[in-house]
């Protein structure tokens, strides 16, 4: 099954990137973005068909690789 | 002393690197990626800067897990020596050897010039040539060098006096100004500055060559 991980800076965690965008987009005459906040998805497509058995696959990525958990948080969502 | 060299796919500083060892008459050998073994003898490890792996998903997260990672693991947990430079303390952090993490440079911009640093410790076989206090000028090149971690670490560096060079005036936004870190048992550095870019006056600075001259006096036949 395809899974979906979204990796973002964790909330305390200055997002340069995030600041910059939201400041493009005030110069585009975007009013009222109060945050941005940039992160990266990753699909995976996994040969496990069980939801809560490819989930713990991909959290274990997460943990091992996908993430650093030092600074970054993930979420695991179906694609 | 005999020093290993690793290259990974997207290093370029490891020539450097190895020239700035043979300069202080050290022995280089130099070591691929995909080798699962370090040579016979290695006194240190060399983890180059560059752009290793093309800096996908992370700065130096690949090379942290490419077939070498596990004998420098292994190596340092031995307690072998093992020097990071700019992508090499990228990669030292991935493979959970230093703690903390290096983000985008909060100017979100490359910075490469030539900066200055104060030496913070002389006790550790990297610093042992400096004084404590020395204020150097090493370059450096880096877009992810923004050092963070939280404030118990910090203070468990400082406490420890594990921080091995702080910037004059910080360049890249790195907490409290931290530059290169030592581990817990100060024989791994890992250091956004590259020592082995200021060897001779020709290179505009010299003062790196005084690391390389630590670790030979470190490692001299007793």
């Amino acid at each position: 099954m395809k899974l979906r991980v979204l990796v973002t800076l964790k909330s305390g965690v200055l997002d340069p990137q995030g600041e910059a965008i939201r400041h493009a987009l005030g110069a585009l005459g975007f009013d009222g973005v109060n945050g941005v906040r940039q992160g990266k998805m990753i699909e995976l497509d996994l040969a496990e068909e069980d939801p809560a058995q490819a989930e713990a696959r991909a959290r274990e990525m997460c943990e091992k690789l996908l993430a650093n958990t030092v600074i970054e948080s993930y979420t695991i969502e179906p694609a | 002393m005999k020093a290993a060299i690793i290259t990974f796919p997207g290093s370029n500083c490891d020539r450097d690197l190895a020239v700035a060892f043979e300069a202080a008459g050290a022995q280089v050998m130099r070591v691929w990626h995909k080798d699962t073994a370090l040579p016979e003898g290695t006194d240190i490890v060399g983890i180059p800067g560059g752009f290793s792996f093309g800096d996908y998903l992370r700065c130096g997260a690949i090379a942290a897990r490419s077939p070498i990672a596990r004998a420098i693991t292994d190596f340092a947990g031995q307690g072998g020596h093992v020097l990071g430079i700019c992508n090499g303390f990228q990669v030292l952090i991935e493979m959970g050897l230093l703690p903390g993490a290096l983000l985008r440079n909060a100017s979100l911009k490359y910075v490469c010039r030539t900066v200055g640093l104060r030496v913070e410790t002389t006790d550790s076989a990297f610093t042992a040539a400096y004084a404590q206090g020395n204020e150097i000028r090493v370059p450096i090149a880096h877009h992810d060098g923004n050092y963070m971690a939280n404030p118990e670490t910090l203070a468990q560096l400082n406490g420890e006096g594990r921080v091995a060079f702080r910037y004059l005036d910080n360049p890249n936004g790195s907490s409290e100004g931290i530059a290169g870190i030592l581990s817990q048992n100060r024989r791994v550095l890992g250091m956004m500055p590259h020592p082995e870019r200021a060897l001779s006056g020709l290179h505009g600075s010299a003062d790196g060559k005084r690391l390389f001259d630590g670790l030979m006096g470190a490692f001299a036949p007793a």
